[in-house]
């Protein structure tokens, strides 16, 4: 198990390699420049703008940049931003804790939504209960969140004022009245994206269910003499839970990519909306070290689903 | 006590078959169609018929594990087909299913000790850790397993041992009836024989009975001490398992015995070839179930559906014909 767990992690080194090389040369190819700004600007000369480039080495060939990227990194330099003027492992930090607050607990709801609403549906299969709760799942995963989100914002915050529809870390108040601030306005981003990966999963874990809870162990268990809700809790979802607990762990990296997406409709500063500022702002040292803590990312909960396998699987043992 | 173990009285299962939209009902699969039969206390009684002829069906119904349409099951005088959730779970003791696939049946996901063991925890059988364990280890070993078998898990024992773990599932809570739900057609033919030595065995051992669905008709013969053949639903015969198998009374049985390879080459024999399919469950045939393909077939054979009639004491029929 250890030794399994070493090599993978050994065999990650290769693969992180070429993901970083991929995304550098992108960057490198793609238009556009981190001063464009002072270009348009007629009361900056031209060699203001020729120094910066030259003093940040933008104008290096692409194979010098990447190995003084690469060197830096490894020394724990994650570079410094053009546009924020701070280091990007400081920026990354500070957006963190909102990020993970946001799309944690609207991953958590998904789950709270997905597991109970799928087991049930999947006992009673074609029940009423089966068919409403496909029906909402359907029109949960058919609407996009951009639409959601906009809606909810229509609703909740322009017509019935409820909740505020910009999102903002710096909450002055204090006390309990802090704490309600930050509930009344995560309310709808959470909403938003915890129904739609709540509907998609309660699909899911539905079809995941049916998979298991047609075998003959299943029949057996009952056969046994066991309640009905033990036969289900212990010999259905446990196993059943395989296939889903992948699912779940692959989509983890999302907690820190953020949702892109959902970020810029409720104004959630979030990594998220950092990548996608600083996309449009061609910051491409922030680019560059976003997107590669997200492959470090999907690759540290790839070998995390791995493992969880051999836990909840004991068909599955790691030579 | 006296009297039959079990009484099955006109057992019947339509499963339901669903339109498309708003899932209303618009046809029904009568899987089993009004069956009656007795097993008393000790015996075995086999169960025969082609697929899809409810065979397996029935041993659900019997155990509840498939909700009956209609009909009722008495089993050691108690209506088995009325109890409530809490009386179905202490009748479980009673009587127990081992199942044809040995790799579908075990939970993959726990040890065979778990597997074994956890019928006792149900039914409060162990009163601690150690006498638990003494409980598994017997039942294994009365099985042909080993004590150290108990921490493995299914997937590591092949088919017969899996069956074998799966009758000591059965046995643990010290069953007086097991329903055998096809028990060897998984397995290779040497295994086969293992395994069924081993059921008889334990019915000597512990005075069990055995209801033995299956569709090997020289297992049955062997192990039964009578056959009910089923075709479609229906029982068309139920004789001893020697009379049944010398002198047959349905042509349905003569057809299913003439199919049935004998291990010699030299033998030459009339073989009675079935022509056409087993007819669709949904819409079954008017009259005898079996009068489209029944070489003996007459005009009163598509009108009237011949009734279950003894024909000579324990012999019953159901054929127009059958004298």
């Amino acid at each position: 198990m250890g030794r399994y767990f070493l090599r993978r992690l050994l065999i990650a080194i290769p693969s992180l390699l070429g993901i970083s090389l991929v995304l550098f040369a992108v960057l490198a190819l793609a238009p556009g420049d981190p001063f464009e700004e002072l270009a348009t600007n007629p009361n900056v000369p031209a060699e203001v703008r020729a120094n910066l480039r030259a003093q940040f080495g933008l104008d290096d060939p692409v194979a010098i940049r990447y190995v003084r990227w690469f060197t830096a990194m490894t020394k724990g330099d994650w570079g410094f931003s053009f546009v924020s003027r701070v280091d990007v492992d400081q920026l990354i930090l500070q957006r963190l804790p909102t990020t993970l607050l946001v799309i944690g607990s609207s991953q958590l709801l998904a789950l709270l939504i997905a597991l109970p609403i799928g087991v049930y549906a999947a006992t009673r299969p074609y029940s009423l209960f089966d068919q409403i709760a496909n029906t909402f799942a359907f029109i949960g995963f058919s609407l996009p969140t951009f639409f959601t989100g906009i809606l909810f914002i229509l609703i909740f915050s322009i017509t019935l004022d409820w909740l505020p529809f910009i999102y903002r870390a710096d909450i002055s108040a204090t006390g309990w009245h802090w704490y309600w601030e930050h509930f009344k306005q995560a309310l709808m981003p959470v909403a938003v994206l915890g129904l739609f990966q709540g509907a998609s999963w309660t699909r899911y874990v539905r079809s995941a269910v049916l998979d298991v809870i047609r075998l003959d162990y299943v029949t057996t268990a009952r056969s046994k003499g066991l309640g009905e809700i033990t036969v289900v809790v212990k010999h259905v979802v446990r196993n059943a839970l395989i296939p889903v607990v992948t699912l779940v762990a692959l989509q983890m990296p999302a907690i820190f990519g953020g949702a892109i997406v959902t970020e810029q409709i409720f104004r959630v500063p979030g990594i998220g909306s950092l990548l996608i500022s600083s996309i449009l702002a061609n910051d491409t040292p922030v680019i560059m070290a976003v997107t590669f803590v997200f492959s470090c990312l999907v690759i540290l909960f790839n070998l995390l689903a791995d493992v969880l396998y051999g836990w909840l699987d004991p068909r599955i043992s790691y030579r | 006590m006296g009297g039959p173990l079990l009484r099955v009285e006109n057992l019947v299962k339509h499963f339901p078959v669903k339109g498309a939209l708003f899932s209303r009902e618009v046809d029904q699969v009568r899987a089993v169609d009004g069956v009656s039969f007795c097993i008393d206390a000790g015996e075995t009684l086999g169960l025969v018929g082609e697929s899809g002829c409810g065979k397996s069906t029935t041993g659900r119904c019997i155990l509840r594990l498939t909700e009956p349409t209609s009909g009722e099951v008495w089993f050691d005088g108690r209506n088995v087909t009325a109890m409530d959730a809490q009386a179905l779970r202490l009748v479980r003791r009673d009587m127990q299913i081992i199942f044809q696939d040995p790799y579908a049946s075990l939970n993959p996901r726990m040890t065979v000790g778990a597997i074994v063991g956890e019928a006792l925890t149900i039914h409060k059988l162990a009163n601690n850790a150690q006498e638990y364990d003494d409980r598994v280890v017997h039942l294994l070993e009365t099985v042909g397993l080993h004590a150290d078998h108990m921490r493995r898990y299914p997937h590591e024992f092949s088919g017969g041992q899996r069956q074998r773990i799966g009758i000591a599932r059965a046995l643990a809570v010290s069953p007086k009836l097991i329903v055998c739900d096809e028990p060897v057609s998984a397995l290779d033919v040497s295994v086969q024989a293992q395994v069924i030595n081993l059921l008889e065995d334990l019915q000597q051992k512990f005075n069990l009975t055995y209801l033995f669905v299956a569709h090997d008709l020289s297992v049955v013969e062997h192990i039964s001490t009578r056959v009910v053949v089923m075709y479609l639903g229906r029982i068309v015969e139920i004789a001893t398992a020697r009379e049944l198998y010398t002198t047959p009374k349905h042509p349905y049985t003569e057809a299913l015995l003439s199919a049935a390879p004998i291990p010699d080459p030299q033998v030459k024999r009339k073989r009675i070839v079935l022509e056409g399919d087993v007819p669709n469950p949904m819409r079954p045939p008017s009259g005898c179930h079996f009068h489209p393909r029944c070489p003996r077939a007459t005009e009163r054979c598509a009108s009237e559906a011949p009734l279950l009639r003894e024909i000579a004491p324990g012999r019953v029929s159901a054929c127009h014909f059958s004298a």
